[in-house]
């Protein structure tokens, strides 16, 4: 899956190196992460779009990301080289986890409320439906979310970006859709970070997702991002999805019918998980769309 | 169906989910000292052979009795309620662990744990399954192992040892796991 690209620093030595250390703080930062340019990781994403688009009739699938995409260097150990085994699900695996009120209280879905004062930065709703990929909304299912703060900063140990922590910031969030699908966050706008995946490397502003749908085969964790970011073209985990428009549907959009007057600006993002292979047999009693 | 959407591509957990996902209890399907409760354990290792400190694993199965349960409290267990979902980051050395029952199957069928796997680095989740090793027929005339060369599905078959199921993930290289992909089954 890894095809070989114009930089020589993209050897499999330099890389194995890097791999190693890129979780490390910025002070044990390997020495070869660190003379990889911005320009060097662009020619590597550049020549990798190029051959995507000459083999795009031949690719098979490239709405989804690339497991072995060496531009994004930590990927170059974790992923699988053989094709992923076809097989029809079983059992337990037409099925999903549920959870319910005593799960997760309705306070976890706004992140600014969680600490005594406000938290800083731009205050945000993020809203959407998660349907799959027949139409069907997933109801009354788990989603969490995890950000940065407004300066960029993960209130996670391990992240050592001197940018400051919000006090009154956490950054996680749970909800359960409603009856049709619908989640919605209160947040803030997280800021862009720094990584040390090569010299000037930083990530476009995202809020992390995970989300379940009716059954095991339809599990997704993924990144919403802001539109017209200008990092997008520089960043490898983004750009691992070879398909532009399978790109842009990770991007939310602004929705003026979203914002709240004097209060704060809303964002929507809609969700389309993989289709389930398990077709109802008796019609939920949400399907008259009483809820809606 | 001819209206299909397209579904969304997922993206890297990244390094900073362990502030979000891991919660407390979140590995013990049941409280370990129960009697029947069995140990699945193993490490998660990368191409180098390297044990990998920040993946994320994702149990779910069914109950002994081979039935997908369909009860809520897996985030707040209440140490009675088995709902058949757990979730265990690794630690340092790459390790996991949890606490559960032996998944049952229908009749005929080999039981097995649906696993999913998160990992930095790793920039789409992987699915999985954890076979019992209990039952060779069974694990001799399964459609997926059956349809594998005996080294691949070796790499699906938990061990029994002294103090649990083992069971490695390899993301990559010698003993590569088999990861699954689901397609669509054909109209009705």
């Amino acid at each position: 899956m890894e095809r070989a690209s114009g930089s020589s620093e993209a050897g499999p030595l330099n890389v194995a190196v890097m791999t190693a250390t890129a979780g490390r703080p910025a002070t044990a930062a390997s020495s070869d992460a660190a003379r990889t340019t911005q320009a060097e990781i662009s020619a590597e994403i550049a020549a990798l779009a190029q051959a995507y688009q000459r083999e795009r009739t031949t690719a098979g699938d490239r709405t989804r990301p690339i497991l072995g995409y060496a531009p994004y260097r930590s990927s170059i150990l974790r992923h699988p080289t053989l094709e992923p085994q076809l097989v029809d699900p079983e059992g337990i695996e037409l099925a999903a986890p549920v959870f319910g009120s005593r799960d997760v209280d309705p306070l976890e879905a706004d992140l600014t409320i969680q600490h005594p004062g406000e938290p800083l930065g731009e205050r945000i709703v993020v809203t959407g439906r998660i349907t799959d990929a027949d139409g069907r909304p997933v109801r009354h299912q788990l989603v969490e979310i995890w950000q940065a703060n407004s300066a960029g900063r993960y209130a996670h140990q391990r992240d050592q970006h001197p940018a400051p922590l919000d006090p009154n910031f956490t950054g996680v969030g749970r909800c359960l859709t409603d009856a049709d699908g619908v989640y919605r966050f209160t947040t803030i706008k997280p800021g862009p970070y720094p990584w040390r995946n090569h010299l000037n490397a930083w990530r476009p502003a995202h809020i992390h997702f995970s989300l379940f749908g009716t059954e095991f085969t339809q599990r997704l964790v993924t990144q919403m991002y802001f539109p017209g970011d200008p990092l997008f073209a520089l960043d490898p985990i983004f750009q691992s999805i070879p398909d532009e428009a399978a790109r842009a549907r990770l991007i939310a959009r602004y929705d003026h019918d979203v914002t709240r007057p004097e209060v704060l600006l809303g964002y929507r993002w809609d969700v389309v998980l993989t289709a389930a292979h398990r077709t109802p047999i008796e019609p939920e009693p949400d399907d008259e769309g009483v809820d809606r | 169906m001819t209206d299909q959407l397209l579904p969304f591509p997922g993206q890297t957990v990244g390094p900073f989910f362990g502030f979000a996902l891991p919660y407390a209890g979140d590995a013990d399907l049941v409280p370990p000292g129960r009697p029947d409760a069995v140990r699945l354990f193993g490490r998660v290792l990368d191409g180098a052979g390297r044990p990998v400190p920040d993946a994320l694993l994702e149990l779910w199965q069914a109950d002994p009795d081979g039935v997908a349960v369909r009860q809520p409290g897996s985030l707040r267990r209440d140490g009675w309620t088995f709902t058949g979902w757990g979730r265990a980051a690794t630690d340092a050395a790459g390790g996991y662990s949890f606490t559960t029952l032996r998944p049952g199957a229908p009749t005929g069928s080999a039981p097995f744990f649906a696993l999913t796997v998160f990992a930095r680095g790793l920039l789409d989740r992987l699915l999985t399954r954890v076979y019992l090793p209990d039952d060779e027929e069974l694990l001799a005339a399964d459609p997926l192992l059956s349809t594998l060369p005996a080294e691949r599905g070796r790499t699906l078959v938990a061990s029994q040892e002294e103090s649990g199921l083992r069971f490695d993930v390899v993301l990559q290289g010698d003993g590569e796991t088999v990861f699954l992909a689901y397609p669509r089954t054909p109209a009705r």
